[in-house]
C-alpha cells in the first residue's frame, strides 16, 4: 500500500504546476480551485493526503462515467433490441466488493497516519489562548501577560491592501518557526477557531478548554473566518495571524507590554500597532 | 402517440362503493392513493417554498457584500428554514409519504395501508407542523430578530441562550409533529409491508422500492425518537430550568450534538434510500431488464441502514472529539462505502446487456448515478478526519451533501413523479417537456454545485451572508446555476399543468415489457381499493 501511495504522489508531483507564485499567501485567490498555500508541516500533509484521495476518487468517478456512456451507447433499444435476462454473476459481485475495500485500505493507512500526526503536540515554544464571544475573538498570552481583543475592522476603515472581512483591529502575533499550541474556548455560544493555510480547525465550546497546535513556517499574515455559525454577525469575526520573526516577535511583546503597564487601570490593554 | 382506449372498468367499481365525496374525501381520507396524492401535493408545495429561500439566498451570495438582505440574521433564519423544509417537508413527505404511500400497496398486492386512519392522522400532522414552522419565521428569535436562524442542526447554546425568543420553541414544536408523523407512518409502513403482501409475495420478492422504504421506516422509528428526545431537552433547557446543554450547570454542549447527529446520520439515509429504491425500478423498466444482483442490492439497503446507526460523529472531527473517537468514526464511515460501491455497479450492471430506452424517469435515473456517485465519493474524502480538518463548515460540505441530496434524492424524486405520474393521475405527459425540464436541472444543479467544491478547498465557511470578495468568481456562477435549476422548476410545473390540460389517457402500463411490478397490471389511475381478488405471485 506505501508503494501505491508513493506511486499516485509521484504521478501527482508530475502533473502538478510547479513553481507557482503565491502571490496572496494566507488568504483565498480568485478563481482559486484548490486548497491555499500550506503554511506548516500539518497542513501540507493535509495537501497531499487530499491530492491522494482527489486523484483516487477522480478516477473512479471516472470510470463509473465510462461504463455508463458505454452502456448509453453500446445497450440501448436501437442498438440491442433483445435484452438478455442476466442478473447474476458471482464472481464480478465479489470484485465489486473486494476491490473497493482495498482501495478504503490504501486511503485509511495514509488517513490515520495524517490524523494522528495532527494529534502529535510537540513541546510548546509558545502558549496562546483564543476565547469566542459572539462576535469578536480575544486572545490571551497567558505566559506573557497579555490580553487584548480582536475586532473586525468595517468596511470604510480598511487601508490599502487588507482583505475586506479578513482584516482585525488586532492581529495574533507569533514567532515564525515556532511551535505555538493554541487553547480555544468560549464565552456565549459555539465558534470556531480556524485557520486555512495552517490546517487546523477546532470548535470553541462553552465550558471546554481545547487544544490544538501550529508551526508556522514562512513569515507573513495569514487569515481566517469564524467557522461555526454563531449568529447574527457569524460572518463579521474573522481570524487574523501575523507570523514575524523571532525580533519582531520579542520587539512586539516588550512595545505591548509597556503600553499595557501605562494604562492597565481600566483592566483593559492596549495594543501596539505594528 | 397512439393510446388504448381508456377503460370503464374503475367507473363501474366506484359505483357501489361508498367512500365520501368533496372536501371529505381529501380530510377524512383513509385511503392510500389520496393520502399519497396528498402528501406530493404537500411535497411540492414545501419545495417549491423551500426553493424560493434557496433563491433568496443565492441572490445574495452572487456577489459580495449585503445585497438584498440589510440583517445577516434574516440570512440566517432563511439558511435554517431552507434546510428544515427541504429535509421535513420536502424530500420526506415526497418519498416516504407521497410514493410510499401509493405504490407500496400497489406493489405488494395489498388493498391499502395497515393502519388507514393512523395513515390519516400521520398527513394530517404535517400541515399543522409546516403551519408552526412558518409561523416561527414572524416570531421573535434571536435578539432583535425573527425567525430561527441556526442552521437545520440546531446546535445548542446558539439554540438556548443564543436564541431567546419564541420562534425556536415554535420550530422545536413544529420538529415534534413532524416526528410524530414520521413515527406513525413508519409504523404503518412495517405492519403493512409485513403483514400484507399478496399470497406469493415472500420479502426475497419484493421489489426494491418496497425493500427500500421497509428499511427506510426502521431508519424512521429507530432515529426519530432520538431527535424527539433531544428536542425537548432543548425544550426544558430553554422553558424549565433543565441544564442538559448548559456547562454553566453541569450540562454539555456537545451532548447535542451527540444526540441530533445520532438522528442525523440515519435520516440523511432516509431521504436517500427510497430514491435507491425507485431508482432499482426505473433503471430495470426502461433497460427491459431485471434487476443485476436483488439480493446484495436489498441487502446493501440493509447494510447502509444499520451502518448508518453508528458513523454520526462524522460530523463532530472539528468538536473537540478525542483523537481515538475521530479514527474509530473515520473507519467505521469509511465501511459505508462499500455497499454504496455495490448499489452503483449493480445498477450499471443491470442496463449491461439491456435494451435502453431514454424516456424521461430514465434520464433522472442516469443523471442519479453519475451524480449520487460524485457525492458518493466526496463522501468518502470528508470521511477522513485527518483533511476533514480543512473541510469542516465550508462550502465543499455545502457541495458535498448537495451532491448527494439535491442532485442525488430530488432526481430520484423527479425521476419516480415521471415515472409513476401515468399511473397516479391517469394521464400523459409530454416527454419534450419532462426531458427539457431534466436538462435545465442537471445544468443548473451543476452548475450551482460544482463550484461549491472550490470554494470549500479555499476555505469559505457556510452559513455566512458575506464572504471576502475572493469567493465572488465561484459565487457568481452557483448563482447563475441557481437561476437555471429554478427555471427548470418552472417547466416542471407547466409540464404537470400542461398534462392535466392535454388529458392524454395512459394505459394500464405505458412502459411495456420492461415494467414488471403489480401497480403496472392495474388500470391508470388505480381503482378505489386497487385489487377486488388479491393477486397470485408465483
Amino acid at each position: 500500500m506505501a508503494i501505491f501511495y508513493r506511486m499516485v504522489m509521484l504521478v501527482a508531483a508530475v502533473l502538478a504546476p510547479s513553481g507557482v507564485a503565491y502571490a496572496n499567501e494566507g488568504q483565498p485567490a480568485p478563481w482559486q480551485i484548490g486548497f491555499q498555500h500550506a503554511n506548516t508541516p500539518i497542513m501540507e500533509q493535509i495537501t497531499s493526503f487530499h491530492t491522494y484521495v482527489t486523484i483516487i476518487i477522480t478516477l473512479i468517478a471516472l470510470f463509473v462515467l465510462s461504463l455508463l456512456v458505454y452502456v448509453m451507447y453500446r445497450f440501448n433499444e436501437t442498438g440491442n433490441p433483445q435484452p438478455s435476462r442476466t442478473s447474476h454473476n458471482t464472481p464480478i459481485e465479489v470484485a465489486w466488493t473486494v476491490i473497493p475495500i482495498l482501495i478504503l485500505v490504501a486511503i485509511a493507512i495514509p488517513s490515520f497516519r495524517l490524523l494522528f500526526a495532527q494529534y502529535t503536540f510537540p513541546k510548546p515554544d509558545l502558549t496562546i489562548t483564543a476565547t469566542g464571544s459572539q462576535w469578536y475573538w480575544t486572545y490571551d498570552y497567558p505566559d506573557q501577560g497579555i490580553h487584548f481583543d480582536s475586532i473586525i475592522v468595517q468596511d470604510a476603515d480598511l487601508k490599502e491592501g487588507q482583505p475586506r472581512l479578513l482584516t482585525v483591529d488586532h492581529e495574533v502575533v507569533v514567532p515564525v518557526g515556532k511551535n505555538v499550541v493554541v487553547q480555544v474556548k468560549a464565552n456565549d455560544v459555539i465558534h470556531d477557531w480556524a485557520v486555512p493555510s495552517f490546517g487546523i480547525k477546532l470548535d470553541a465550546v462553552p465550558g471546554r478548554l481545547q487544544t490544538t497546535w501550529f508551526r508556522a513556517e514562512r513569515e507573513g499574515w495569514y487569515y481566517g473566518q469564524c467557522s461555526e455559525l454563531c449568529g447574527r454577525n457569524h460572518a463579521f469575526m474573522p481570524i487574523a495571524v501575523h507570523v514575524v520573526s523571532e525580533q519582531a516577535f520579542n520587539d512586539w511583546l516588550a512595545k505591548t507590554k509597556a503600553a499595557s503597564a501605562s494604562q492597565d487601570e481600566g483592566g483593559k490593554v492596549a495594543v501596539a500597532q505594528n | 402517440m397512439a393510446q388504448p382506449a381508456h377503460t370503464d372498468v374503475h367507473h363501474d367499481v366506484a359505483h357501489h362503493e361508498e367512500h365520501p365525496t368533496g372536501w371529505r374525501r381529501w380530510v377524512y381520507s383513509t385511503n392510500h392513493k389520496d393520502i399519497g396524492t396528498m402528501y406530493l401535493v404537500f411535497a411540492l408545495i414545501g419545495g417549491i417554498v423551500g426553493g424560493i429561500l434557496s433563491i433568496a439566498m443565492r441572490l445574495e451570495l452572487m456577489s459580495p457584500g449585503m445585497q438584498i438582505f440589510s440583517d445577516p440574521e434574516v440570512f440566517n433564519v432563511f439558511v435554517a428554514s431552507h434546510g428544515l423544509i427541504m429535509v421535513f417537508f420536502m424530500v420526506m413527505p415526497a418519498m416516504i409519504g407521497g410514493f410510499g404511500n401509493w405504490i407500496v400497496p400497489l406493489m405488494i398486492g395489498a388493498p391499502d395501508m395497515a393502519f388507514p386512519r393512523m395513515n390519516n392522522i400521520s398527513f394530517w400532522l404535517l400541515p399543522a407542523s409546516f403551519t408552526l414552522l412558518i409561523t416561527s419565521l414572524f416570531m421573535p428569535g434571536m435578539p432583535g430578530g425573527n425567525g430561527v436562524g441556526a442552521g437545520w442542526t440546531l446546535y445548542a447554546p446558539l439554540t438556548t441562550k443564543g436564541t431567546p425568543g419564541v420562534a425556536m420553541d415554535f420550530a422545536i414544536l413544529s420538529l415534534h409533529l413532524a416526528g410524530a408523523s414520521s413515527i406513525l407512518g413508519a409504523i404503518n409502513f412495517i405492519t403493512t409491508i409485513f403483514n400484507m403482501r399478496a399470497p406469493g409475495m415472500t420479502l426475497h420478492k419484493m421489489p426494491l422500492f418496497v425493500w427500500s422504504i421497509l428499511v427506510t421506516a426502521f431508519l424512521l422509528l429507530l432515529s426519530l425518537p432520538v431527535l424527539a428526545g433531544a428536542i425537548t431537552m432543548l425544550l426544558t433547557d430553554r422553558n424549565f430550568g433543565t441544564a442538559f446543554f448548559d456547562p454553566a450547570h453541569g450540562g454539555d454542549p456537545l451532548l447535542w450534538q451527540h444526540l441530533f447527529w445520532f438522528f442525523g446520520h440515519p435520516e440523511v439515509y432516509i431521504l436517500i434510500l427510497p430514491g435507491f429504491g425507485m431508482i432499482s425500478q426505473i433503471v430495470s423498466t426502461f433497460a427491459r431488464k431485471p434487476v443485476f444482483g436483488y439480493l446484495g442490492m436489498a441487502y446493501a439497503m440493509v447494510a447502509i441502514g444499520v451502518i448508518g446507526f453508528v458513523v454520526w460523529a462524522h460530523h463532530m472531527y472539528a468538536a473537540g472529539i478525542s483523537v481515538n473517537t475521530q479514527a474509530y468514526f473515520v473507519f467505521a464511515t469509511m465501511v459505508i462505502a462499500v455497499p454504496t460501491g455495490v448499489k452503483i455497479f449493480s445498477w450499471i450492471a443491470t442496463m449491461w446487456g439491456g435494451s435502453i430506452q431514454f424516456r424521461t424517469p430514465m434520464l433522472w435515473a442516469l443523471g442519479f448515478i453519475f451524480l449520487f456517485t460524485i457525492g458518493g465519493v466526496t463522501g468518502v474524502v470528508l470521511a477522513n478526519a485527518g483533511v476533514d480538518r480543512s473541510f469542516h463548515d465550508t462550502y465543499y460540505v455545502v457541495a458535498h451533501f448537495h451532491y448527494v441530496l439535491s442532485l442525488g434524492a430530488v432526481f430520484s424524486i423527479f425521476g419516480g413523479w415521471y415515472y409513476w405520474f401515468p399511473k397516479m393521475t391517469g394521464y400523459l405527459y409530454s416527454e419534450a417537456v419532462g426531458k427539457l425540464h431534466f436538462w435545465l436541472m442537471f445544468v443548473g444543479a451543476n452548475l450551482t454545485f460544482f463550484p461549491m467544491h472550490f470554494l470549500g478547498l479555499a476555505g469559505m465557511p457556510r452559513r455566512i451572508a458575506d464572504y471576502p470578495d475572493a469567493f465572488a468568481g465561484w459565487n457568481f456562477v452557483a448563482s447563475i446555476g441557481s437561476y437555471i435549476s429554478f427555471a427548470g422548476l418552472l417547466v416542471f410545473l407547466f409540464g404537470i399543468a400542461q398534462a392535466f390540460a392535454r388529458k392524454q389517457h395512459a394505459a394500464g402500463n405505458p412502459w411495456g415489457a420492461g415494467a414488471t411490478t403489480l401497480e403496472w397490471t392495474l388500470p391508470s389511475p388505480p381503482n378505489f381499493h386497487s385489487y377486488e381478488t388479491l393477486p397470485r405471485i408465483k
